[in-house]
This record gives C-alpha cells, sequence and structure tokens, in this order.
C-alpha cells in the first residue's frame, strides 16, 4: 500500500498506521506541553509542568480532598440526569409518536430549550439556594428539555408500517406501544442520554463555578484563586476522565442491553 | 358470498396544500376462498391504499368492505399484511418475529415452537432461528415478514408490493417460493404490484387498476394451469396475456403523464 493510498476518502488504513498516527500526535502534543513548560518559555503559574500535575494529584489523593470533591460532582451529576430521564423518556416517547402529547408539550419544550441554563442560575440560587439541591436543579433542567426533544424525534422517526404490521397480526393499541414502539426507540433512546451526559458535566461545571463550596467546578474556581495551575489542570483532567469512562460505560451497556444493535 | 368483498368503495381525502383527491373511485371486486387475486397498476393508482382499507388501517369514505360477511372496521389477524418496506422487528429473532403473533394470542411457548420451526422451513431459513433482521439479507427478511404473517394463520394475507424492493434474481426466487408455499396451503390472498411479470405469473385473477381516480378497469382471469414457474415467462399463453395488459397500462400511464 503506497502513502498515497493513507489520503483517500473514507477508506481503511491498516491498523499499526492508524495506532502509530493517534500515539504521534499524542506524544507531541505532551512534548510540546514539556517544552513550554520545562524551558521556562512560559511561567509555571500560567503552564505547570506534567510533574506537576501528578503531584498535585498525589496531594489531592492523600488528603482526600480529590475524592471528596469528585464524589459530590458525580453525585450531583447523576441524580440530576438520572431524575431528567427518568421523566424525558417516556414523556418523549409520547411527544414524538402522539400527536395529542406533541401539541402538549413542544412549545413550552422548545421555548424552554433555547434559554441558556446558565441564564437562570441566578434565580435558581435565589429558589433553591447554592447547595447540592442548586446543582441538581440546573442539571435537571439543562438535560431535561434536550432529552426531551431528542427523544421526541427518535420516536417520530420510527417506521409507521412497523406499528402497522402489528396490528396486522393482531396487536391491541396498548400492545403496539408497550411491545413496538417502545423497544424500537430504545438505540436512538441511548444515544440521546450519552450525549446529553456529556452536556450534563458542562452545566455542572457551570454550576459549580458560579456558586458552590465543593465539587470539581469549585476545586478549580479555588486552585484559580491560589495560582495553583496544576490543581486547575488537575480539575480538568478529572472531569475529562470521568467523562471519557461514562462514555464507554454508555457504550459498553449499549452492547450488552441492546445486541441486536451491532452489525455482524 | 365470496370471501373478501370489495363494494363501490370510494377514497376521497383532502391534502394540507390543495385540493380534494379522490383516490379511489367506485372499486368492486370479489376474492374467492383459496383464491390468489392480484391488483396491478401504475404508480399512484391507488392500490395500496385499496389494499390499506381492506387491512382496516384506514377507513374508506363510502362503500362496504366484508371478510366472510363481516364488515372491516380495524385491522385484525384474520388479515395479515407484507408490507414493501422492511418491517421485521429488529430487537427480536427470526424465530421471535415468526412467532409474535401466536405469543400474542397467549399461545404457550411449545405450541408457538412448532408452527414458527414449520414456517421457517417454508421460506427456507433452517439455521437461522437465532439470527437478528440486522444479519439477514433483504429477500431473507421479506421471507421472514411472508413466515410471520403466515405463522398467524390469517383468513387472507395482504400482499403490498412484497418484492417490490429487491433485486430482479431475488425477485424472481421469492416469487417461486411464493407460488410453492401457496400451492400446499391455497391462502386466500390479495397481492398488489406494478409488476405485470409478477401479477400473470402469480394470480388466479388479475384486476387492472387505471390511475386518479382509482378505478378498476378490467378483470383478467388467467387461465394458466398450475403448478407454475418461471419458465412460464416466456410461454406464448404468457405473452398474449401480458401483451393485452401492457396495452390497458400503457394507455393509462400515457394519460397520468398528459
Amino acid at each position: 500500500m503506497s502513502i498515497d493510498a493513507y489520503f483517500a476518502p473514507k477508506k481503511e488504513i491498516p491498523r499499526h498506521v492508524y495506532l502509530t498516527v493517534s500515539v504521534t500526535v499524542g506524544l507531541f502534543v505532551l512534548a510540546m506541553w514539556c517544552l513550554l513548560a520545562y524551558s521556562g518559555w512560559v511561567r509555571e503559574d500560567f503552564l505547570p509542568t506534567p510533574v506537576a500535575v501528578i503531584l498535585a494529584g498525589i496531594d489531592g489523593m492523600s488528603d482526600g480532598s480529590l475524592f471528596r470533591d469528585t464524589g459530590i460532582s458525580l453525585y450531583e451529576i447523576l441524580s440530576g440526569f438520572i431524575l431528567a430521564s427518568i421523566f424525558a423518556v417516556p414523556l418523549g416517547i409520547l411527544m414524538g409518536s402522539f400527536k395529542i402529547a406533541e401539541a402538549a408539550l413542544e412549545p413550552i419544550t422548545n421555548f424552554v430549550r433555547y434559554l441558556p441554563v446558565s441564564a437562570l442560575i441566578p434565580l435558581l440560587i435565589l429558589w433553591v439556594g447554592i447547595g447540592m439541591s442548586e446543582k441538581i436543579t440546573v442539571i435537571f433542567i439543562g438535560t431535561f428539555f434536550q432529552q426531551l426533544i431528542l427523544i421526541a424525534d427518535v420516536s417520530r422517526g420510527v417506521a409507521s408500517d412497523l406499528l402497522d404490521v402489528s396490528y396486522t397480526l393482531g396487536a391491541s393499541r396498548r400492545q403496539v406501544v408497550r411491545r413496538v414502539l417502545i423497544p424500537a426507540t430504545m438505540p436512538g433512546v441511548m444515544d440521546a442520554l450519552r450525549v446529553t451526559l456529556g452536556w450534563a458535566w458542562t452545566y455542572l461545571v457551570v454550576a459549580e463555578l458560579v456558586a458552590a463550596n465543593k465539587g470539581l467546578g469549585y476545586f478549580i474556581l479555588n486552585s484559580m484563586r491560589g495560582l495553583f495551575t496544576d490543581r486547575i489542570f488537575l480539575g480538568i483532567a478529572v472531569i475529562g476522565l470521568l467523562g471519557l469512562i461514562s462514555d464507554q460505560l454508555f457504550k459498553v451497556m449499549r452492547s450488552r442491553l441492546l445486541p441486536w444493535t451491532i452489525q455482524s | 358470498m365470496a370471501k373478501l368483498e370489495v363494494n363501490n368503495v370510494n377514497l376521497r381525502f383532502t391534502p394540507k396544500s390543495g385540493n380534494a383527491v379522490t383516490a379511489l373511485d367506485g372499486i368492486s371486486l370479489n376474492v374467492e376462498e383459496n383464491e390468489f387475486a392480484v391488483i396491478v397498476g401504475p404508480s399512484g393508482c391507488g392500490k395500496s391504499s385499496l389494499l390499506r382499507l381492506v387491512a382496516g388501517l384506514n377507513r374508506q369514505t363510502s362503500g362496504s368492505i366484508t371478510l366472510d360477511g363481516k364488515a372491516v372496521t380495524k385491522p385484525g389477524k384474520d388479515r395479515g399484511m407484507v408490507f414493501q418496506s422492511y418491517t421485521l422487528y429488529p430487537w427480536l429473532t427470526v424465530q421471535q418475529n415468526v412467532e409474535f403473533g401466536p405469543e400474542l394470542a397467549g399461545m404457550p411457548p411449545a405450541e408457538r415452537a412448532v408452527i414458527s420451526r414449520r414456517f421457517i422451513a417454508q421460506v427456507g431459513l433452517e439455521g437461522f432461528e437465532k439470527s437478528y433482521p440486522k444479519q439477514l439479507s433483504g429477500g431473507m427478511m421479506q421471507r421472514v415478514a411472508l413466515a410471520r404473517a403466515l405463522a398467524n394463520d390469517p383468513e387472507i394475507l395482504l400482499m403490498d408490493e412484497p418484492f417490490g424492493a429487491l433485486d430482479s434474481q431475488t425477485r424472481s426466487l421469492m416469487q417461486e417460493l411464493l407460488l410453492g408455499i401457496w400451492q400446499q396451503s391455497r391462502k386466500t390472498v390479495l397481492f398488489i404490484t406494478h409488476d405485470i411479470d409478477e401479477a400473470i405469473l402469480l394470480g388466479d385473477r388479475v384486476y387492472v387498476m387505471t390511475a386518479r381516480p382509482g378505478r378498476i378497469k378490467e378483470m383478467i382471469e388467467i387461465d394458466i394451469p398450475r403448478p407454475r414457474s418461471v419458465d412460464l415467462l416466456t410461454s406464448p399463453a404468457f405473452i398474449t396475456l401480458k401483451r393485452r395488459i401492457m396495452a390497458l397500462i400503457h394507455d393509462e400511464a400515457v394519460r397520468a403523464l398528459t
């Protein structure tokens, strides 16, 4: 295979080439970081060295502050996200397939979903304070309406022939909803949840940056006050890592729960 | 009394933009027990709309449709249907798809398994019982859809261009398969197609439909003896019939274009 073939659109490339390119780019970014940090070209309180970040991590783990803030953020995000999903999945499925539910929910949803959640934070602080319940509320509002729209689209996309053939097989309307419509939406629902979990992280950090006394956003903000850039980097890295892990978990769950979606 | 009686059925609707359309105008036809009836017509003539009325998925504006003397008002398992689009449940295996109807009816698993085994064998898909639809080709999926409809033992089988999305080789194979199955079961069938060869090959009677408004232009008895095979396609009797139907449809297609 000539080099030229690696630059054809939508064509496969050998696995070793793929890995080499990925690793090289990763190493290059790391090398640039080391170069800028260790050479002294950039001041240390602007760009910490990789070792400083790792040391900050060890520090944070030994005094427990990192675990505490991570745990709190995880608790807030999971509560808000799960609560939003519990309501958004059934309502979204109804909204996409029943005109009457669409008429009831769509106008208000479309209004609320264009409101940036960050604009609501001051109001929410007034209403529910600055504790964990405020973070959970921010995540709930931020994800719920987006989920509703995404899942309604998934539900709308279920072919009506699939429902019609079920009627001709003797299914009642109830059975069509339970045994056909709902299972048919599951892959799309899983994808919608996966995407919105990523957004939930954004809302969480925004909420914690505005007002909090614990959590990863607070960890980052507090580090900024003392110019502890290494700890800022650490906080960002932890959020990235948790995002990556949750995304992988979703992938595994999808292939476990919905094995029939896998092409073989 | 015929098995299925369609009596002076009209269907009119008003699209969101535009004027009222008469999709079906005074359609009458009878399908006898154990008969294979085919409706052939140009695209847009309303043949699929008619089948959906028989299935009970839509209601006619006026006229009556009866199966075994009972008026059709809603869909039911006595009228099994095979669609042109792929309508297998992707989350169920081939066997579970075929057993879907009997399961809804509350049949115990052991009995269901006997039925699904029989019909999966009939459509030649032994060994694929545990496969998911995603793992099957288009032709295989339509065979499962046929097995699923037959496993529910409907009074009449409604087929809406079931092979329309398949390539021509696969389509011939499917036609032969259907001929073979029908030869054994003699299930009453109402089959929709725009393919004249298919209509003559499969049908005892062929109804030629006109477009806008959809009317039955002529009914043609296909007196070619059974069992039939695709070899028929080149026989003189076949060609004569084909020429006749082509002429009828050609007039219509020209009229629709002008």
